[in-house]
């Protein structure tokens, strides 16, 4: 809070408009509308509307498609999560052991930050390309036929490696970070306690890490379920038989390229469901700093 | 390090070495790729090390691009790609910081209620909220242009708060300082506040280039005119088409110039890019 | 150059509490007034008032023949110093100085000449073209000086400058401000915890307590006659003993005191001395000692010579006519 304020009341207004017109428009409006749209169903033409309750959102419950994607949605992310960020964390320690190339690593670590989902998932689409990528040609050496284009589970594997390599960079840099700031003498007083260093990653490292790797869960788990889209679109476009038809991705599908608006405006409500959910969560936590 | 285990640090070392290979593999068989001629692949796997045609790929990529795949030369994308970066970096760092001045320094009706309009973005990203929004970009006439491009993605929670935490740390010492100076809100702002958040802009804007630089669904959606194609979206509609024939030293090439400009930035401006990344997600 | 005025100011909090009540001072021209009290006496929020960067609830504030209530702090014509100094970290310290200047649209010309007189002044003339940063807590203190000096205002108002510095910087500083104020003869109000601080720099003392005025006079008047047990009990060090009359009952005072002040240098070691002390602790200060005891179940302090002889058991006489007596509800002075 500031003590010291000005006066103005006009002034604040005009530096508010451009922020609050572009998210009324962009946002808000738009948000009221899936909202509202959640709740009618338009004819084959899309002439007539009618309101039809909560229908659309029945419809979901009871289709196979949507308890499908909720399911694979689920799936993947968890694998994005625990993949990507169990790498990490190895990366981040080992870095937390070299004194002097740490910078050297860091530099050679961070950069898939900056590669689009989109490029990722482009990138080893075609490394696992089945008739010319590296990876089916090795995997075919150890007596693998790898397909993600028939098979299913080589087919989400795929879009999980594309999905968790991109974030890696993010994961290390904040387990770098957590990890710096347990104070050294924590890990000083254990060894002279007796314990070696696998027993003090255990016991001393990985718990005060908890506010980081907690952080960090919620904030790939929100990755996983939405800022993968394009990695899913660039690669197999929710394929082979919806294999890797995540929840955004289904939205997407079935409003643009299905045109069933009322269904597709039901996905989106539910999704901002799960949004201001994990945003909660986030929010209660960090706030909290979890354990410590 | 507490007790000196040499067989330690050299597991460390090659824990970071098999890292950086595994992180580097997928960029380093696209630059391959993107250096040799659609023959190359013909013999059933891709080559290993890098083939004598990376100025011919990368010339005619920048240049002509595949005409067969309906989108502009890479050149052309590319442009598109930083005019898009550029404004919506721009765009999102002057709308936050003018209005986090507006919550942080003044009082007014209404100000909790402005603060929650904000917020609240935070919890409907674009993919949530896809179709409606798509409705409204092209009932004001906005698809196929840079303002429909960038303006949707503008509005930003994130580096509202950024600036109203940066600004919340400056001492009011110095605002009362400033106003006995005889300097109003405008001044102020000009004169002390936008000099003392110059490296949080900077940092913000790293991330921000990058966000919008790899900006996928949004553009994908409201472009039909290959003249707005951005790098990042049209190097799919360049995969799909050339998924038929193998060209994929020419997807390479294009996946390589569009990971070039954001990678760049995070490698030359590393400093403020973990500043930034650090500090949007306080 | 001006006088100021408050008039039964008062200042109350949105939520309802009451900061400051019933503070009438008058400020002559040219006067180097301290404000001084515990930590939330409200003598920063009065300073603030002065200043314009709080608002005034209840009362006038004039400065010359102005009300100045509700003008900006800017059109108020007066230069603040900060307890952190306030100087803007990304200006050079020339441009600090010049700022306010640049704001009221001073020509060029005459914002360099009054930034050189003012380096020469306060002997800052070398850093002129360096960033705050790079200067040390004493050299950061004379450029915040300087931004007050290079304005020329009806009066300085300074918020506890000399708090963020050590104790030996403190010392000097205070003599330079002093100094300074004695050339400029411009109207000061100061405000400080630190009472040594206080009587050493003011013309006239303003004692705060709870938001009200306690006495208002010269160091010395304060000194002498305090006008009341908070008063007595704030200035001076080591620190007025206050002790209730029954813990002395055969001392010769008036009747109706409730409470007696005796200040420790107004006792001395006599043997045939009406009050009698069991010493409990002793300080080594070098030029004098300061004997803790108690008497009568109430805590006394001695200042003594180094060399004065010490037992157990003490008897103290008191110099005449430094006895200080108190209403015992009021804890007001009876004279």
């Amino acid at each position: 809070m500031k003590r010291t304020i000005f006066r103005n009341q006009l002034l604040p207004w005009l530096l508010l408009a451009p922020q609050l017109a572009i998210t009324f428009i962009f946002f808000l409006w738009p948000a009221a509308q899936a909202i509202r749209q959640s709740f009618l169903r338009q004819d084959a033409f899309g002439i007539n509307t009618s309101f039809v309750g909560l229908a659309n959102f029945r419809a979901l419950w009871n289709s196979p498609e949507y308890l499908n994607s909720l399911q694979v949605t689920a799936v993947f992310a968890v694998m994005v999560t625990v993949l990507s960020m169990g790498f990490s964390l190895l990366l981040a320690v080992a870095v937390d052991r070299t004194i002097r190339s740490s910078n050297v690593y860091t530099t050679l670590l961070v950069w898939p930050y900056a590669v689009a989902p989109a490029v990722a998932g482009i990138l080893w689409w075609f490394i696992f390309n089945p008739t010319i990528g590296i990876m089916p040609y090795v995997l075919g050496g150890i007596g693998y036929d790898w397909n993600h284009i028939s098979s299913k589970s080589d087919a989400l594997v795929l879009v999980v490696i594309a999905s968790a390599w991109k974030q890696i960079s993010y994961n290390f840099l904040f387990f770098v970070a957590g990890l710096q700031s347990i104070p050294a003498s924590l890990r000083e007083a254990a060894a002279i306690d007796g314990a070696g260093p696998v027993r003090r990653f255990f016991d001393i490292t990985l718990p005060l890490l908890s506010p980081t790797t907690f952080f960090l869960l919620v904030v790939n788990i929100v990755y996983a379920m939405f800022d993968t889209f394009a990695v899913i679109d660039a690669t197999t476009e929710g394929g082979p038989a919806q294999a890797t038809n995540i929840l955004v991705y289904k939205v997407y599908f079935d409003g643009f390229v299905g045109q069933n608006m009322g269904s597709s405006a039901a996905q989106s409500v539910v999704l901002m469901g799960i949004v201001i959910l994990l945003t909660a969560i986030q929010f209660r936590y960090v706030e909290k700093k979890v354990a410590y | 390090m507490i007790e000196n285990r040499p067989g330690l640090t050299l597991l460390a070392h090659l824990v970071l070495m098999a890292g950086v290979a595994i992180v580097a593999l997928p960029v380093w068989v696209a630059f391959v790729a993107s250096t040799h001629t659609a023959t190359d692949f013909m013999s059933g796997t891709i080559p290993v090390w890098p083939g004598p045609h990376l100025v011919e790929n990368y010339a005619r990529m920048l240049d002509a691009g595949v005409s067969t795949s309906g989108t502009p030369p890479v050149g052309t994308m590319m442009l598109n790609s930083l005019v898009m970066a550029l404004l919506i970096a721009c765009g999102k760092i002057a709308i936050s910081i003018t209005s986090a001045f507006a919550i942080v320094y003044f009082r007014f009706p209404l100000r909790q209620l402005a603060f929650w309009c904000i917020f609240i973005t935070l919890m409907l990203p674009v993919e949530v909220r896809i179709v409606p929004t798509f409705q409204v970009v092209a009932d004001l006439g906005l698809l196929n242009s840079y303002a429909g491009l960038s303006i949707p993605l503008i509005a930003s929670a994130t580096a509202t708060f950024l600036f109203r935490q940066v600004f919340l740390t400056i001492p009011d010492e110095l605002t009362e300082a400033a106003r006995i100076d005889g300097a109003g809100p405008m001044k102020f702002f000009r004169d002390i506040l936008l000099p003392l958040s110059r490296t949080n802009i900077a940092a913000l804007f790293v991330i921000l280039f990058i966000y919008g630089w790899n900006q996928y669904l949004w553009p994908l959606l409201i472009t039909t005119s290959s003249d707005y194609y951005t790098v990042v979206a049209g190097i799919k509609r360049m995969a799909d088409a050339v998924d038929g024939l193998p060209q994929w030293h020419l997807v390479m090439a294009t996946a390589m110039l569009a990971m070039l400009p954001p990678v760049a930035v995070v490698i030359g401006m590393q400093r403020l890019f973990v500043k930034g990344l650090v500090e949007t997600e306080k | 150059m001006a006088s100021i005025t408050l008039d039964t100011v008062g200042k109350i909090y949105p939520g309802g509490t009451r900061a400051v009540g019933d503070v009438s001072i008058d400020i002559a021209d040219g006067e180097f007034i301290v404000l001084v009290g515990p930590s939330g006496c409200g003598k920063s929020t009065l300073l603030r008032m002065i200043a314009g960067l709080e608002s005034i609830s209840e009362g006038t504030v004039r400065i010359g023949d102005r009300v100045v209530n509700d003008v900006e702090p800017a059109d108020r014509d007066i230069a603040m110093v900060f307890q952190n100094y306030a100087l803007y970290p990304h200006m050079s310290v020339r441009d600090n100085l010049a700022y306010g200047l640049k704001n009221r649209r001073t020509p060029r010309a005459e914002i360099d000449r009054r930034v050189a007189e003012a380096a020469v002044i306060l002997q800052i003339g070398p850093y002129l073209d360096r960033k705050p940063r790079a200067l040390s807590g004493g050299q950061r203190q004379r450029v915040a000086m300087g931004r007050a000096i290079v304005r020329e205002p009806a009066a300085f108002l300074f918020d506890e400058p000399l708090s963020n510095l050590d104790a030996k910087l403190r010392v000097t500083m205070r003599l330079e401000i002093k100094e300074l104020q004695r050339r400029l003869r411009t109207t000061s109000i100061y405000v400080t915890h630190d009472q040594l601080e206080a009587m050493t720099l003011a013309d006239r003392l303003v004692v705060l307590n709870a938001g009200r005025i306690e006495q208002i006079g010269t160091p010395l008047e304060v000194y002498r006659k305090p006008a009341s047990t908070f008063v007595a009990g704030f200035i001076g060090s080591p620190a007025m003993n206050l002790i209730s009359r029954r813990a002395v009952p055969h001392l010769p005072v008036a009747a109706q005191a409730g409470t007696i002040g005796i200040r420790p240098e107004d006792l001395s070691v006599a043997p045939d001395g009406p009050i009698e002390m069991e010493v409990l602790a002793v300080e080594e200060l070098g030029a004098q000692r300061l004997v803790h005891g108690q008497t009568g179940g109430e805590r006394l302090t001695v200042a003594m010579p180094s060399d004065a002889p010490l037992s157990d058991r003490l008897r103290l006489s008191y110099r005449l006519g430094s006895l200080h007596l108190f209403h015992p509800e009021t804890g007001r002075r009876i004279d």
